[in-house]
């Protein structure tokens, strides 16, 4: 039956379609993964889409809503690969479906499903396996080449899926800490910015091989730009946000602080800024309210990471800024047509 | 906001402004726009409702059995905003009845049946040369024309020829027609551009206007070429302005925006800007009131979509929809039809309705040219509703309110300036019917107010009911202490005449002690 009400015509888009669109955009950041760490991260990806599509079908089930229309939404596997990309590859497999479950559960259906949640669900299940379970959630991978032994695939499944390692290796043999957290840590031991930088696991513009990895986010985001599934505000101001509280700092005391292209290629802030901060869900609609919201989440970044006690400050920055959302929005309401400007939330 | 776009016309540099968003759904106007506008001819029966315009319906002037003739008024304009009805052929009142009529409520409503007498006699007509009247003259002689805007929101012109507070500086004649599938005001313009260019001579001349702007988009060349050459024969200054095509561009704020970077104010109408705005077909259909004494009887509708002969024609108000949907062959698969365009037109609650004044368009439904929308996802706020939004709102808020029933915050959130035209609900990638919502927070909010207008003035009636009792036990007990004043003071009086020694003042104090029980 057609349409009963105006408009009789639709586009045909669907948020099946979006969803699958920003999937696709991940793949060059995977590509990466894969190529400078192993396919160690495939799995993990696997596994998390796994369970996104159980614990969702069962949440539906639970929460007596049709099944199929919204398992085939794609915004479940889009939280299961947020999360996957967010943790290490060779954490054990029991992390990632913890993970996952915990963002589908609690930070997703408890809030309503789809289109309800106040915060960003993959940030909601990092940040509860990194206080949760903060060993397994530094054992990175060294990018190969670069450790004293690059494991095969079949000796990385062993490992994520029964904790085996092959006699004689270690698992600081083939595991590391961040660039982000080795730049922390240097520091503190006194180290200037310029010969921690020379450390071999340190490439171009930040950490070797992970820059590469921020390089294909970069890629996917720009596609997301293009294809107008995202605005320009939140990358834009979040990125430059970044940049610009890392560039005064470093200008000021080069010796301590760091360049802000390293910032950048470091950690989740490009995938912060193209995927996670731009979750329509959890961040503001109107675009005066993205910009605050990513210019204020940029800065958090940037303050967790050169002051707090965590290497990354994405995964937080994005969860304190989803709580300031419904007031960011009730401030930043734009003008409509026809009527005059306003300094509050109320049009007159 | 503001990306200025020039374009040359009559030579000389217009800017043109930029609205907010719009869409560009599939146009669908090469199935009708190839031929050239026909004539149908007299349908069995005719049914013409007594309300074709906004505001108050006509009264009617005949009864069953009387004979009119073509162009004889059967319904006469009652109150301010209202517009005359008149018998579009000769024959014979069957019935003043309520039909059916085509209307969201799939309410019926009071109609004359005429039957045709096959004649198509005339009544006399009385052609005035318009620069011998007086504006008001001019205005009374389109109201008893029954001269209605002909674009779809049937306003009557007359009104729209009242000048207020502002003169009026511009005209602007819109010629955009930015809704899919519908082409006659397309056609009327390659036909009739020259009785278009009087008319709008006219209205000019009513409102004292000092341009003319025509605003055509530019998905429509020949209407263009044709408009200009009868502005160039006939002398006129005016400007025809070729616009983007981009839906809701012809939505009067929007066509005003883009013409004259001018925003008509929140909840007001665009005189108070000075500027007048009128659709191409009712410019021709003043013209031919005034020039030829013409009521208006008949208009170019589009029939399109599901039908082997899409085109238009020029057809009687007060034809049935079965008989046209019959003569333009229906293909076998139709499973309804909508009145108006895609966007913002109507289901038919029945092809039995008449055609009236602001039917524009027809369009024949069928699952493939119109397929379901897919079920309804919940909104995940990408705003793509807000992009596009020509009116600058927030879509995704004000169906969050109308869902939630918060009607006030629906309000503050200027509910009220949504125009519905659909651009929201075309681009949900969720496909809600988001205009719907919108459409049931407004009326439940009309209802609401109506509510506590009446439960007011109950209110209001109860408390003056409970002051009058009040107020006439007071005057009753007023009455009663009067009249025992007054004999105590004759009873006194005769105490007094008793015993004269007896000092006045005494008296006086005496009935102030005992007031009244009651």
């Amino acid at each position: 039956m057609s349409a009963l009400f105006s408009p009789f015509v639709t586009k045909p888009d669907t948020v099946s379609q979006i969803m699958l669109k920003v999937l696709l955009s991940l793949l060059p950041g995977i590509i990466f993964y894969v190529w400078y760490f192993g396919p160690a991260i495939l799995v993990s990806i696997a596994l998390a889409s796994v369970t996104a599509l159980s614990t969702e079908a069962l949440m539906l089930k639970l929460r007596d809503r049709p099944i199929m229309p919204f398992l085939k939404d794609n915004s479940a596997l889009l939280t299961g690969w947020l999360l996957a990309l967010s943790i290490p590859p060779m954490a054990p497999w029991w992390l990632v479906v913890v993970g996952t479950a915990f963002c589908i559960i609690i930070a997703k259906h408890l809030y309503g499903g789809l289109g309800n949640n106040l915060f960003n669900p993959a940030m909601v299940g990092f940040a509860v396996l990194i206080v949760s379970f903060p060993v397994q959630m530094t054992q990175w991978l060294t990018p190969n080449g670069l450790g004293q032994i690059d494991l095969s695939f079949a000796d990385q499944l062993k490992y994520v899926f029964m904790g085996v390692l092959p006699s004689g290796v270690t698992l600081d043999a083939i595991t590391m800490a961040t660039p982000l957290d080795t730049l922390k840590t240097q520091l503190h031991l006194d180290q200037h910015v310029k010969q921690i930088l020379d450390l071999p696991i340190y490439g171009r513009l930040a950490g070797h091989g992970s820059e590469m990895v921020s390089v294909g986010f970069l890629l996917g985001g720009v596609y997301l730009l293009l294809s107008r599934i995202i605005s320009w505000h939140i990358p834009v101001a979040y990125l430059g946000s970044l940049f610009v509280i890392a560039g005064i700092f470093h200008l000021v005391d080069p010796e301590h602080y760091v360049a802000p292209l390293f910032h950048w290629f470091s950690g989740a802030a490009i995938i912060g800024a193209f995927f996670i901060l731009t979750d329509p869900v959890s961040s503001p609609t109107t675009n005066k309210g993205k910009l605050v919201f990513a210019v204020m989440a940029g800065l958090i970044t940037y303050l967790i990471r050169v002051f707090g006690s965590f290497p990354d400050g994405t995964a937080f920055a994005t969860l304190l800024m989803n709580i300031c959302v419904p007031l960011i929005v009730l401030y930043t309401q734009p003008k409509v047509f026809g009527k005059k400007e306003h300094k509050d939330g109320v049009q007159k | 906001m503001e990306v200025p776009r020039s374009f040359f016309s009559e030579g000389e540099l217009r800017k043109l402004h930029k609205f907010n968003g719009g869409v560009h759904p599939a146009s669908h106007k090469t199935e009708s726009n190839h031929k050239e506008i026909t004539r149908l001819t007299l349908p069995s029966r005719l049914v013409i409702p007594f309300k074709q315009h906004a505001g108050d319906a006509a009264k009617p002037l005949v009864k069953a059995g009387d004979h009119v003739l073509k162009g004889q008024m059967i319904g006469i304009p009652e109150g301010y905003i209202s517009g005359a009805i008149h018998a579009p052929t000769s024959g014979t009142i069957a019935a003043i009845d309520e039909q059916l009529v085509a209307h969201p409520s799939e309410l019926p409503d009071l109609c004359a049946t005429l039957i045709p007498d096959g004649k198509d006699e005339w009544v006399k007509l009385e052609p005035v040369e318009y620069h011998d009247l007086s504006a008001e003259e001019l205005r009374k002689k389109l109201r008893m024309a029954g001269v209605v805007g002909l674009g779809g929101a049937a306003f009557p012109s007359d009104v729209k020829l009242r000048t207020g507070a502002q003169p009026i500086k511009t005209l602007i004649l819109n010629g955009a027609e930015c809704e899919p599938y519908i082409t006659c005001d397309d056609l009327l313009m390659r036909e009739q551009a020259d009785e278009i260019i009087r008319g709008a001579e006219i209205l000019r001349h009513a409102l004292d206007a000092n341009e003319v702007l025509i605003g055509i988009e530019d998905n429509k060349p020949q209407a263009i070429d044709a408009m200009r050459m009868a502005i160039a024969e006939l002398g006129y200054k005016f400007d025809v302005v070729v616009v983007p095509t981009i839906y809701p561009g012809g939505g009067v704020k929007q066509l005003i925006r883009v013409l004259t970077g001018l925003e008509v104010p929140s909840g007001k109408l665009p005189n108070e800007i000075g500027v007048q705005c009128f659709n191409v077909a009712t410019a021709r259909t003043s013209y031919r009131a005034l020039e030829y004494g013409e009521p208006l009887l008949s208009r170019i509708v589009t029939i399109t979509g599901n039908v082997r002969h899409a085109g238009n024609y020029e057809v009687l108000i007060g034809s049935p929809i079965d008989e046209l949907i019959a003569r333009v062959e229906k293909l076998p698969d139709t499973n309804g039809y909508i009145m108006g365009g895609p966007m913002m037109g109507i289901r038919l609650p029945s092809v039995e309705v008449p055609l009236v004044k602001a039917t524009n368009c027809i369009i024949a439904v069928s699952e493939k040219l119109f397929p379901p929308a897919p079920p309804a996802l919940p909104c995940i706020r990408c705003t793509r509703c807000v992009e596009v939004c020509p009116v600058e709102l927030q879509p995704q808020d004000l169906y969050w309110f109308s869902k939630a029933k918060e009607f006030g915050k629906a309000q503050t959130f200027s509910l009220f300036d949504c125009i519905e035209c659909g651009a929201c609900s075309y681009v949900c990638p969720s496909h809600i019917p988001l205009v719907q919502y919108y459409r049931f927070a407004k009326s439940e909010i009309r209802m609401r107010t109506l509510e506590k207008q009446s439960a007011d003035k109950a209110r209001e009636r109860h408390e003056f009911r409970d002051y009058r009792i009040e107020r006439e036990k007071k005057e009753k007990a007023e009455k009663l202490a009067a009249k025992e004043k007054a004999a105590l003071a004759a009873k006194e009086k005769a105490a007094l005449a008793a015993k004269e020694h007896v000092p006045a003042n005494t008296t006086e104090s005496q009935p102030k002690a005992e007031l009244p029980k009651e």
